[in-house]
């Protein structure tokens, strides 16, 4: 029959909607202002939530509902000022130690968490905080690295009695040793070759001298690269959590730069010192037992307490490369390489410990701050920045150790993190800032009231246009297009979108654009009832017709978005998402959604007229 | 109603000279304006740094730049931004700052010139945002910019000509180009601060003005298939009275939500709001009044469409 749904599409329509409805709902629940609590070491308890929250009531400030959950504990405030004052309480209550962080807790119900349902994100326009693009500077990385392998050839040179004349590091990062005759030359190639496999070497005669240059393999500096920035990575991640930040973002973008997202943090002078500086590295021995107290401070080492010596072995500058990898029978190890003057230290050290635990410090140099007493008697808070040392590694030492040396008996998750840790402490190049947004958080809350009420806006115009111009065909547009909005909302949900300002843009601009679809049916409906067709058959020629049109309108202006997309950053990527998730919701709704309406209001009955405007007299 | 039975006569000689004269027309102002006024680009291209304050009462601009050259940045510009509370300070990236550290330290600008305000003045000083954009990046998103744009409509070429035919591809693309000068030429004569978002608008009206321009060219395909006439100028101009209507209540949706986001959107995204409503305008115009002269001139025929197997033939014969 004619303008009838086949009972699967409607089925379809149905479900679709539900579902949507379903993924858009917890949009409609607003997160509450909380407060994270964690600890570094140990799980959170109830009697911790309590210390908090009778400091709250204490101070006077409102919270309601204080639970535990996977992270640690979790307080809700109704306002923002009160959870930004009940931060400062509960720091200064619960002490170091603790991490104590502006979190936004769901209130999404149960049943719609279960089925994994969750709000966008918000990006930084809309709820304030910081961005920071960093790029690591590679130059510098690399000249290290081969300044570096230049010490050790020296080093194994003078052991091997060769004497160059020159050797230095080229502009390019290249290493040019001369020599005075040939027979050096060779003699030093072979000992480069075999010791510095990831080398290349070539050797040339210039002016008498006879060179060897000497350049890292292309696949060499591409693993530099590579570990330089997951070494970064890792000392960023590190710092960010003493920040108290509760979802940082920090990305690799580019092959050499990173992107820290820092959602309410205010701060930015605060945050970028605490970003910039570089963690170091420490070996020291043991204490041994019966060492007066004084020569050695106690850290603790997967939970139980470690007695470091004072004495430092090596300084965490002398580790040229660092790795996880897997012994010959197969277990987890992390591979430590020394430069020359470091192995020596080293070896030295090592080799009159045999048997003695050997300690690995990791060092960061944190901020916090303290109230103090100015000279007029008032309460001033300042920062003041103090060390923490972690202990990251407490093994024996099994022989006298060189240049290279491996730490095993670990699992390779342990393997793994170490040698992050490691890295990070060692390998870190300096970062710089090439890029800083901060939004503040009025503005942000700002932004997201005028988006919410230009859409509103948006909304309520073309939908009155809609019903006026179409009558009951508009109505059909109109429950397509609330199906629409309602069908993005979900889907940028579902896929974790985030959204942006210029994306709410996008919402409205879909918004007008989305009723074309429908515009195009309907004229062309009423064209064909012009040209003499019957109302049922206008209504089944019309949506046929136009669909051609639509598909090809609608696939270009896709094709563009995703330009904007791969080439966009930030916000107008943002913006170029909705408008690609808006074309495919909008196709749907105003096809399929649209026709189902239309056909449950015309279809399948004897129609005399329709409903479609003003301008037509059939 | 004339908006659906209209029978206005697009194709004529007469009116295709006069819409020529006012593309023309617009297109030189346009350029005119690109080559005189150039764009005010935003921090985004030029690189710098930009902080937004809000003050408790109304400031003068003046007075507070007058702050900051006392305070040694003489380089500080200070604009009201939406309401006479809210002023943005621009400051640009100094001469020979190339090198990574030294750009990374002007980084801190923003959090320096804040507390320069605040402490010239009595009042409560509340930073709204601060941005700094490093000279490198600054160069990169320009760059890629302008990519962008030439891909997007590389790409349309490309689909319209496979879709259709090479003719529709070509002419589909001169009526964005028309479009996008137009629209550049708007925001350079305006002095509309050219900045991300303003790009992105700029893509979105290629999308929009596509979209138009692509019902057109669908309805002229049909026509040129089933019209029993082989006049082009008889076949283009039933369709653009066919699509009219349409594209008018299209354009209205649209400006609808357009203006909604003038209005209550904010200073923020003014330039966006504006290019986009300038972009939709000529977009509509555009695809009723340019893109069917481009056929012509292409000397579009029935028999480009007749048979579409054998369009790549002709293609490749084409001198």
């Amino acid at each position: 029959m004619l303008n009838k749904f086949p009972l699967w599409k409607n089925i379809l329509v149905v479900t679709v909607l539900l579902l949507g409805l379903l993924y858009a709902l917890p949009n409609l629940y607003p997160d509450d202002p909380a407060i994270q609590i964690s600890h570094e070491n140990d799980p959170v308890t109830q009697i911790d939530v309590g210390m908090a929250t009778d400091a709250l009531r204490a101070q006077g400030i409102d919270y309601f509902g204080d639970e535990l959950n996977d992270l640690g504990g979790l307080i809700r405030f109704s306002s923002l000022e009160d959870q930004l004052s009940a931060k400062a309480v509960i720091e200064d209550t619960l002490g170091e130690g603790y991490i104590v962080a502006l979190n936004l807790a769901p209130t999404t119900p149960d049943f719609l968490q279960g089925i994994g349902a969750s709000r966008m994100n918000l990006g930084l326009d809309l709820q304030g905080g910081v961005h920071f693009l960093m790029e690591v500077d590679m130059d510098t990385a690399q000249r290290r690295r081969m300044e570096n392998i230049l010490s050790n050839i020296r080093q194994e040179l003078r052991n091997e009695r060769i004497r160059a004349r020159n050797m230095e590091v080229l502009e390019d990062y290249s290493i040019e040793l001369s020599f005075a005759d040939e027979e050096s030359r060779s003699q030093a190639r072979s000992i480069v070759r075999e010791g510095f496999a990831d080398l290349q070497v070539i050797g040339r005669e210039s002016g008498g001298e006879y060179l060897l240059d000497l350049a890292m393999t292309p696949e060499s500096v591409e693993q530099m690269r590579s570990d330089t920035i997951t070494a970064n990575q890792t000392s960023i991640r590190n710092r960010v959590d003493s920040l108290g930040v509760s979802e940082p973002v920090i990305q690799q973008q580019g092959p050499n730069r990173i992107v820290v997202e820092l959602p309410g943090v205010q701060d930015t002078a605060q945050a970028k010192r605490i970003l910039q500086r570089i963690a170091t590295l420490q070996f020291h021995l043991s204490a041994e037992v019966g060492a007066p107290s004084a020569s050695y401070e106690t850290y603790e080492y997967q939970g139980t307490p470690v007695n470091v010596n004072n004495d430092v072995i090596l300084q965490g500058d002398r580790v040229s490369n660092v790795r996880s990898s897997l012994d010959q029978y197969g277990q987890p190890q992390v591979v430590i390489n020394l430069d020359a003057q470091g192995g020596q230290q080293f070896n030295r050290v090592t080799r009159e410990n045999i048997g003695q635990p050997m300690d690995i410090l990791l060092i960061e140099t944190r901020t916090r701050t303290v109230m103090t007493t100015d000279e007029n008697g008032n309460q001033v808070e300042e920062q003041e920045s103090y060390e923490e040392r972690s202990l990251i590694s407490h093994a024996v030492i099994r022989a006298a150790l060189g240049r290279e040396f491996v730490i095993t008996g670990l699992s390779s998750r342990e393997a793994n993190d170490l040698s992050l840790l490691i890295r990070s402490g060692a390998l870190a190049a300096p970062m710089y800032f090439v890029e800083e947004r901060t939004v503040g958080p009025s503005l942000g809350q700002e932004n997201i009231i005028q988006g919410a009420e230009a859409v509103a806006l948006g909304y309520f115009l073309v939908l009155s246009f809609m019903l006026y111009y179409y009558r009951l065909f508009g109505l059909a547009a109109n429950i397509a297009l609330i199906s629409n909005v309602m069908l993005l909302v979900a889907i940028m949900s579902i896929i974790q979108a985030t959204l942006t300002l210029p994306g709410i843009f996008g919402i409205v601009l879909t918004i007008g654009m989305a009723v074309d679809a429908n515009v195009l049916i309907f004229t062309r409906i009423r064209e064909e009832i012009v040209a003499g067709m019957s109302p049922q058959n206008a209504i089944s020629a019309g949506f046929d017709r136009a669909f051609s049109t639509i598909l090809d309108a609608n696939i270009t202006t896709f094709l563009v978005a995703m330009v904007l997309f791969t080439v966009g950053t930030g916000p107008v990527k943002g913006f170029s998402v909705t408008l690609m998730v808006g074309i495919i919701t909008s196709m749907f709704s105003a096809i399929m959604v649209t026709r189902a309406v239309v056909n449950l209001m015309y279809g399948g009955r004897r129609v005399t007229s329709l409903s479609i405007g003003p301008f037509i007299k059939s | 109603m004339a908006l659906l039975k209209s029978d206005l006569d697009f194709m004529s000689a007469k009116r295709r000279r006069i819409t020529s004269m006012i593309s023309g027309t617009m297109l030189i102002i346009a350029l005119l304006s690109l080559a005189i006024n150039r764009f005010e680009f935003g921090l985004d291209f030029t690189s710098g740094t930009l902080i937004e304050v809000g003050y408790e009462q109304a400031v003068d601009p003046a007075d507070v730049r007058q702050q900051l050259v006392n305070s040694g940045y003489e380089e500080a510009v200070v604009v009201t931004f939406g309401s006479d509370r809210d002023l943005l300070v621009r400051l640009p990236v100094e001469a020979g700052e190339d090198d990574l550290a030294a750009a990374s330290a002007a980084s801190t600008l923003g959090v320096e010139v804040l507390e320069a305000l605040r402490s010239a003045s009595d009042q409560n000083i509340e930073m709204r945002r601060s941005e700094y954009v490093g000279p490198k990046v600054g160069a990169e998103l320009a760059e890629k910019g302008a990519l962008a744009l030439l891909v997007a409509l590389g790409i349309v070429m490309m689909y319209v000509a496979m879709r259709f035919q090479y003719k529709f591809g070509v002419a589909a693309v001169l009526a964005l180009m028309h479009d996008v000068i137009v629209v550049l030429g708007v925001i350079s004569l305006f002095h509309l601060t050219f900045d991300l978002t303003v790009m992105a608008a700029l893509l979105a009206v290629i999308g929009y003005s596509l979209n138009d321009t692509i019902v057109v060219f669908d309805r002229a395909r049909e026509n040129f298939r089933t019209m029993r006439t082989n006049d082009p100028e008889v076949v283009l101009n039933t369709t653009l009275n066919q699509v009219i209507s349409r594209t008018f209540v299209t354009s209205l949706t649209t400006m609808l939500a357009l203006f909604s986001m003038l209005i209550i959107g904010g200073e923020s995204i003014r330039g966006f709001a504006i290019a986009l409503i300038v972009g939709v305008g000529v977009g509509t115009y555009t695809s009723l009044n340019i893109s069917c002269n481009f056929l012509m001139r292409l000397k579009i025929q029935k028999e480009d469409l007749a048979v579409p197997v054998k369009e790549g033939e002709e293609v490749d014969s084409m001198p």
